[in-house]
């Protein structure tokens, strides 16, 4: 091979190693291509094989998670998952991560999570009309945290807001494990014809590999291999790794691609996200069990002087890979160029098999695409229990409030964990493009469906305490979760994708959790129905040996099959009656009671009770549809007391209730239960329907007046709604300093 | 009646308007382009929201120097309505077909919400279906929508009687609290002398259909497409 003539580095095993690569990766490379790896064969091998892009670790485990269901169009393996949700329509959607470039660069690197996510749904022929983002922050007082809540809401925002998607939801939690490892992750949803839905097989040797969007330059190199290590003090020098965004471009790209796909000249398209041109390429060839030539000193430069291997790991931003059909591409030109983008040939499919790519019309690499792609290495990690897991299980001490019940509740609410998020998703546009039913704020959001009767529904959820002390039950709890709260806007669930945030998978004791979390997402997958559509991987985030709680992100979509009778996730008449459904058990492993109130992180989370989560989503689902309550929201941290909060203060509406519990029951965190209200003669209707469901039920009081009371064993909670609604309103941007 | 909705690059809104006024209005809409050199014989003329051009430079700044605007302010100075909403609004103000000028949220972040606005004049064909001092309720979603103007210039506006909207409190009274953006003298909409050109930051499209709650927006929309329609008969004698 000619690659010698290339003035590149000569590579040998150290500097495989300072790739990444492990000394048995390096060998199984030589075998692979019969010699040693040019110098960009190795940046390319690096990349592929990184544990980002190969999932080489995790691999073995996803297979648990159930993928096929009577709505499923596309599974997991292209770019998003997408579902069918009746009259003709897909959603296309995906979760990723975009932890570590938003911890280094939090502006910079959130904007880029969402740019990515974005193109991940329209390279699939989906027009995206929903983002949601889930947010793990540190403890507020802890180094850096504040510019990092800062910088990520406004590289959220702005980004969003300028492609003009809607941000309608996502959640936002603080904890100290997240000090030195933030995360990110960014949900999207777009939707198509259900015959216009695009795939990114490179297929039709001959076919012309087009280049579109913005230039590349040296930005990102390499984003993929530090997405796939630990952080340590050194991490800050990693700056110029992260990627910058641009907006304007993104949505230009984005007018323009989904307008090329009309013409119907498009064969494959897929987004230079992770890993750049190398991983589309080798990827899109690879679904399409094809080859690629790329003559990638074509493609356009930010500046000059790039070599073939920066080329081909850049992650600048905002750029896609078409595969035209030959002899039409020009009518792709055409498109882009009216959208002023700028369009190049960069090379064609083969049938090779191998990606060939040349510069100046050497070869800087040759390299067969399967083994680095589809046969990358997959490894069998050992996993064991951590050797405190009796301990962290540990029944606690509960005790009981230490203050008044009302103060206990305010305490609870100005937490910067429990209290308002709206300080956030005020900076995002949520009602652009006019679909916008039910935004931020409430258990779920609900999206109309343009031209049908029907909704789309959607929440983002992941208790990382609950999965810490149990990550299966965590795992569990999360589906279940989702399910209830899109039942409580009378959502059947279609499919959910997920974001896997661990530590280290060469620690025993993560993967351990990793295996756990997955075990207990495909059961209450299995038992609720709900398949795994897409999803992502991110492992390595630790902090000086320190790893994050297990956070198995997930984001489910659902359809209203009515909008007419959507519900309030508050109290709204005043005179209703409010049902509490399900049953308490008085839990308190990894509540917040204990932890925000007494710092106690201990014992066994909530049960989850899958067969009463069912019979109890069924129930909200069929009293929404049958438009019999007012107001259904479902109970989760904090309990009733936090639930019965939340509800109150939506239009500034008390309640006078009266519970059969203890005082401190009324912060226990049993899964499976909601309130509902109802106007007073339709009590015995939704009595009846519980009945008819399995789920227990109990008429508590009545909703009305401007203050909060609720009696619990002789003990009384009382407060003034617009009072204790204030305090919760201003918490967070009050312990941000603003 | 014949629509036109303005796509410039970034523009977000035009598939909004088109749908209020295609889908739910029923009026023969198309999409502008941006170098088009005409505007296609449309009555009415919408510059939609959104962040043309990245907003880069300054907001509405690079848009108004498009060749379709050149048309535009043919159109407008022959009598022609213009709707600029948002970021159409920061165009208008760019090209000088409206007074003044829009800096960054008096708080410095961008701010997604329902404000109440005060109608201020309901002789203008935007307003004719809205009363003199209602208030309204509408969706904003923007960065920079801080009005300003000199003093005089904001007297001057006063006095012509070219302030549409105003943000005031739920019951109508002017309060800081409710003016979002820190405009001078809480405007909201302004209009040009004539009254055919109204530029104004919330969205009316955002709230125009039952289903997402709120329906004070589509009068807005329904007056520009009665009045746009009526000088047209006349000039062909009546005849449809």
């Amino acid at each position: 091979m000619s690659g010698a003539a290339l003035a590149e580095p000569r590579v040998d095993l150290e500097l495989a190693r300072s790739h990444g690569l492990s000394e048995e990766e390096y060998e199984r490379l030589r075998g692979v291509l019969g010699r040693d790896p040019t110098f960009t064969e190795l940046g390319i091998t690096s990349a592929l094989w990184s544990e980002h892009c190969s999932y080489k670790s995790s691999r073995v485990h996803l297979r648990e998670f159930p993928t096929s269901g009577p709505h499923v169009v596309q599974g997991p393996g292209e770019n998003a998952g997408v579902v069918d949700v009746g009259n003709g329509w897909v959603a296309a959607f995906k979760m990723e991560s975009h932890n570590h470039p938003s911890y280094i660069e939090p502006y910079q690197g959130a904007a880029t999570g969402v740019g990515g996510i974005l193109r991940d749904v329209f390279t699939m022929g989906a027009r995206p009309i929903a983002c949601m983002d889930s947010l793990r922050f540190g403890e507020i007082d802890a180094p850096r945290m504040r510019s990092l809540v800062d910088g990520v809401v406004r590289g959220i925002g702005d980004y969003g807001n300028c492609v003009g998607i809607p941000t309608v939801g996502g959640e936002t939690g603080f904890h100290r494990c997240y000090n030195g490892n933030i995360l990110v992750n960014a949900f999207a949803l777009g939707i198509a014809r259900r015959e216009r839905i695009f795939r990114a097989r490179a297929t039709g040797p001959g076919n012309p590999i087009l280049y579109v969007g913005s230039r590349t330059g040296r930005d990102g190199i390499h984003g993929a291999t530090m997405a796939s290590d630990s952080f340590d003090a050194e991490s800050e020098k990693k700056r110029p790794t992260v990627q910058v965004g641009d907006p304007f471009t993104e949505k230009v790209l984005l007018e323009a691609c989904l307008e090329a796909m009309r013409t119907g000249a498009i064969v494959a398209i897929q987004d230079m996200g992770a890993a750049g041109l190398t991983s589309s390429s080798f990827e899109m060839a690879s679904r399409g069990g094809t080859g690629m030539r790329l003559d990638v000193d074509r493609v356009p430069l930010r500046e000059p002087g790039l070599t073939p291997y920066e080329i081909m790991l850049s992650e600048s931003q905002e750029r896609m890979v078409v595969v035209a059909q030959r002899g039409r591409q020009e009518e792709i030109e055409r498109v882009f160029r009216r959208w002023g983008l700028e369009v190049t040939t960069i090379g064609e499919v083969t049938a090779s098999g191998r990606g060939e790519i040349r510069f100046h019309g050497q070869m800087a690499a040759d390299i067969p695409i399967r083994p680095l792609t589809d046969d990358a290495p997959v490894y069998q990690r050992p996993y064991a229990p951590p050797a405190d897991l009796a301990e962290r299980q540990a029944e606690p001490e509960v005790p009981a409030p230490p203050v008044s019940l009302a103060e206990t509740l305010e305490r609870l609410l100005t937490t910067p964990e429990l209290g308002s998020k709206e300080w956030i998703w005020r900076q995002y546009d949520h009602t652009v493009r006019t679909n916008t039913v039910q935004g931020p704020g409430g258990d779920a959001a609900v999206l109309l469906l343009k031209g049908t009767p029907t909704g789309l529904a959607m929440t983002s959820d992941v208790n990382p305490v609950y999965c810490y002390l149990d990550p299966r039950r965590g795992g569990m709890q999360a589906v279940a979760e989702a399910v209830r709260n899109l039942a409580c806007v009378g959502a059947e669930p279609v499919g959910l994708t997920d974001c896997l945030n661990f530590g280290s998978p060469e620690i025993p004791e993560v993967m351990w959790q990793f295996r756990e979390s997955i075990l207990g997402m495909s059961e209450a997958c299995r038992e609720l129905g709900v398949p795994v559509i897409s999803g992502n991987v991110s492992f390595y985030n630790d902090t000086e040996g320190r790893s994050i709680y297990p956070t198995p992100t997930i984001g489910m979509v659902g359809l209203v099959p009515n909008l007419g009778n959507l519900p309030d996730p508050h109290f709204n008449h005043a005179g209703d009656r409010v049902v509490l459904l399900g049953r308490d058990r008085g839990e308190f492993g990894g509540s917040a009671y204990l932890r925000l109130l007494f710092g106690i992180e201990r014992g066994l989370p909530p049960a989850v009770d899958l067969e009463a989560e069912r019979q109890l989503a069924a129930l909200l689902r069929g009293l929404v549809f049958e438009g019999v309550v007012h107001a259904v929201h479902d109970l989760s941290e904090g309990g009733l007391a936090v639930a019965l909060a939340r509800a109150a203060f939506g239009r500034g509406l008390g309640a006078r209730l009266r519970v059969p519990a203890t005082p401190t029951a009324l912060f226990s965190e049993s899964q499976g239960r909601a309130l509902v209200a109802c106007s007073p003669g339709m009590v015995d209707r939704v009595l009846e329907a519980a009945e008819e469901a399995g789920v227990p039920a109990l008429e508590i009081g009545e909703v009305g007046g401007e203050v909060l009371e609720v009696e619990a064993s002789g003990d009384v909670l009382r407060t003034e709604v617009a009072r204790l609604r204030q305090a919760w309103a201003t918490a967070l941007p009050r312990a941000l300093g603003l | 009646m014949r629509c036109g909705v303005v796509i410039f690059p970034g523009s977000n809104c035009d598939h909004d308007v088109y749908h209020v006024l295609k889908h739910v209005l029923e009026q023969d809409v198309l999409f502008l382009w941006h170098q088009d050199e005409t505007i296609k014989s449309c009555e009415l003329v919408v510059l939609p929201g959104g962040w043309s051009y990245g907003d880069y430079l300054r907001g509405g700044a690079l848009a108004a120097l498009s060749p379709v605007m050149a048309a535009v302010k043919r159109h407008a100075a022959a009598g022609g309505l213009v709707l600029g909403v948002c970021n159409g609004f920061q165009v208008l103000l760019e090209a000088q077909l409206l007074p003044g000028a829009m800096r960054r949220n008096a708080r410095l972040r961008f701010e997604c919400r329902d404000v109440h606005l005060k109608v201020e004049r309901n002789d203008l064909p935007f307003t004719r279906h809205y009363r003199v001092g209602q208030v309204i309720r509408m969706p904003i979603a923007h960065g920079e929508g801080n009005y300003e103007d000199a003093a005089e210039a904001l007297d001057r506006l006063e006095a012509n009687r070219q302030v549409v909207f105003r943000y005031v409190a739920p019951d109508g009274a002017p309060d800081p609290e409710w003016n979002f953006n820190g405009s001078a003298r809480g405007i909201a909409g302004v209009t040009n002398a004539a009254g055919n050109v109204l530029g104004l930051m919330p969205h009316p499209e955002r709230c125009a259909e039952e289903v997402l709650g709120n329906t004070d927006g589509l009068a807005l929309f329904r007056g520009a497409v009665e009045a746009a329609v009526k000088p047209l008969l006349a000039a062909r004698g009546g005849a449809r």
